[in-house]
């Protein structure tokens, strides 16, 4: 808290630079008095960074004021951040629909099932490939990481899957992409970091290789786990295509995605249904309910977004930035 | 090597590790390399009733066709066209923003600059599509009412009907996007550039945009040609899915990828052979594209990927 009184006057005196500030050139302001250049540019950078923020959040917001706001009145336009004639109807109406609801399902499913298997699953391949004793270590990291750079491309991979029998199959959200080379890449070098003691130890006391990854490893790994699993869930949550691709046929399969894009397509016809909406008792529109169902679909987005940030940008800087 | 007794002996030692192997090996090769054999279909009259190994091979005759097709060129320039502006702005946008961010000297506007920055990210191409859809509205879109506002436009333009306008719409909506995560690369390269180079700079009386000029932009140098390395191969990468979800019947000549072709000859028409031989030549120039950028930024002197 002391820090953050010390930090908000800055912009207000801002004659000098706090040594607080952090980022690349924090010395240098405290020598220099500013100058009228600096003036200029501080000004332009935060009217630029102001214009930045608005445009990044304004369609956001304004599609949170819409869903909740009467479908019809919405028409008229000049909703901006608030709702005019505010309603829960369309939320009723998305989550009252049978397929929302189904896709819903399994968009939770996939994710949460999805997630927990393909974390589990690499960071067992990664365990392996970190014992150092492994005589085809090589061979097998070198087996996953070509899949990072070569595929067989859409329709031989269309074919492969229909012929295990996963089209109109849930596993097909599960087991293609299950073990990305690129996380078990993450993980292995986490591991590899790991002291070779821990497992030594174990293995003197008897245990095997597999209740020394679940006891000890895999609880030593739980930073680097959590990013790998966000990455995951994120992805699951919003993939459309397969479902699309594979899954489109059984109405208990489809995605909450998928069926938020086949309420994209559906206000094309906008002035049609609207039209035929005055004449029924119901004040949605297919703009409105869309709006509901984006606010819906990005809830888990969002409130896992403080998490994900945290280990996002850590996941990103282990993973990219060499030294 | 077998014959080795002491490989013998390692080998039986790790049993349970080659045994744990053993799934993860099937795995890939079921799901990553089987349909890499998919490839020889390209190279036949494939029909599914024969199958891989009883059509009629017909060399590079699917090939011919695919550069005989109109449909297909227009893809491939269309799928060019926005790889290059993506390539373009994906580099040019995300090094200025990291830079003005870690200029801006409100340290908490800094973070919740940042902090929403990268939440599109995070989003679904579905609702970006969604977003692009409102915002583009003839009736109520955002930017029809700005810009009549400002009388740049004297009546709501139908953005997304005109296919002059679409490749930008793309790249604009993909920087609305990416451009918060782009950046934390380039954010966390400029941390590490030593704080004394820039006091030295403001001691000799270095302005801003000289010390962003002189120290920032070299000190990025390294970062930004491996990014660029590595994009210039993802250029034809440009993806489908805002193309398959933002195109319509009249941006069709602008808008479809070959992504998108493949699509449409491979799973709508059924005609897997050209499909996949479509997905084979974006396959090959992608590889020659990152070798060439590779070699001319190992010609410059500079890292390489390889």
């Amino acid at each position: 808290m002391a820090e953050l009184t010390k930090t908000l006057p800055a912009p207000q005196t801002g004659k000098q630079r706090k040594s607080e500030d952090i980022g690349a050139n924090t010395k240098h302001g405290i020598m220099s008095r500013r100058s009228k250049g600096d003036m200029v540019f501080d000004t332009l950078n935060t009217i630029f960074m102001i214009i930045f923020s608005i445009v990044i959040l304004y369609p956001l917001l304004n599609m949170v004021a819409v869903s909740f706001n009467d479908g019809l009145d919405a028409l008229k336009g000049g909703i901006t951040l608030v709702p005019r004639v505010f309603t829960l109807k369309n939320y009723q109406t998305v989550l009252g629909k049978q397929s929302m609801f189904a896709a819903a399902r399994t968009s939770v499913l996939r994710t949460v099932i999805g997630t927990v298997t393909s974390t589990m699953v690499t960071a067992l391949l990664a365990y392996i490939l970190s014992r150092k004793e492994f005589l085809f270590k090589k061979q097998l990291s070198l087996l996953y990481v070509v899949t990072m750079y070569v595929s067989g491309g859409l329709i031989p991979i269309f074919i492969v899957y229909k012929n295990l029998g996963l089209t109109n199959n849930f596993l097909v959200y599960i087991l293609p992409g299950m073990v990305p080379a690129f996380s078990m890449l993450v993980l292995r070098t986490y591991m590899n970091g790991l002291p070779d003691s821990l497992a030594e130890s174990a293995m003197i006391d008897g245990a095997g290789h597999m209740t020394i990854f679940i006891k000890i490893i895999f609880p030593l790994c739980m930073p680097v786990i959590a990013t790998v699993a966000l990455f995951t869930a994120v992805g699951q949550w919003n993939s459309w295509f397969d479902a699309m691709l594979y899954n489109k046929m059984d109405d208990d399969l489809t995605t909450l995605q998928y069926e938020l894009m086949k309420l994209l397509s559906s206000v094309t016809n906008q002035k049609a249904t609207a039209e035929s909406a005055q004449h029924s008792t119901a004040t949605v529109t297919p703009t409105s309910i869309r709006a509901a169902a984006t606010v819906i679909t990005s809830l888990p987005i969002i409130i896992l977004y403080p998490f994900l940030q945290r280990y996002f940008v850590a996941g990103l800087t282990i993973g990219g930035v060499k030294e | 090597m077998f014959k080795d007794p002491d490989f013998a002996k390692k080998l039986k030692n790790q049993k349970s590790l080659l045994l744990l192997s053993i799934p993860f090996v099937v795995y890939v090769i079921i799901f990553n390399y089987a349909p890499l054999v998919g490839w020889l279909m390209a190279f036949q009259r494939y029909k599914p009733r024969d199958g891989l190994f009883h059509s009629e091979f017909i060399g590079l005759e699917n090939f011919r066709f695919l550069f005989r097709n109109e449909d297909f060129i227009l893809c491939v320039r269309n799928t060019l066209a926005m790889g290059i502006i993506n390539l373009f702005l994906g580099t040019v946008c995300p090094i200025i923003f990291a830079i003005l961010l870690s200029e801006f000297r409100f340290n908490m506007g800094k973070k919740f600059v940042q902090t929403i920055s990268y939440l599109p990210h995070f989003l679904s191409m579905i609702i970006l599509t969604g977003i692009v859809f409102d915002v583009l509205s003839m009736e109520n879109g955002t930017i029809n009412k700005v810009l009549m506002a400002t009388g740049l436009i004297d009546k709501p333009v139908q953005w997304l009907a005109e296919p002059k306008y679409f490749w930008w719409i793309v790249a604009f909506a993909t920087r609305w996007k990416e451009t918060g995560w782009d950046s934390i690369i380039y954010l966390a390269a400029i941390t590490s550039i030593n704080p004394d180079l820039y006091e030295a700079a403001s001691i000799d009386g270095a302005g801003r945009m000289r010390r962003i000029w002189h120290i920032t932009l070299p000190g990025l140098k390294p970062t930004i040609l491996i990014l660029l390395i590595m994009n210039v191969g993802n250029v034809l990468n440009v993806g489908f899915e805002l193309q398959y979800l933002l195109g319509n019947d009249l941006v069709k000549s602008v808008s479809e990828t070959i992504d998108i072709y493949v699509l449409n000859y491979g799973i709508g028409k059924g005609n897997y052979a050209i499909g996949t031989a479509a997905g084979i030549f974006k396959s090959l120039v992608s590889i020659i594209l990152i070798v060439i950028a590779n070699t001319s930024a190992k010609a410059m002197g500079e890292e390489s990927l390889y």
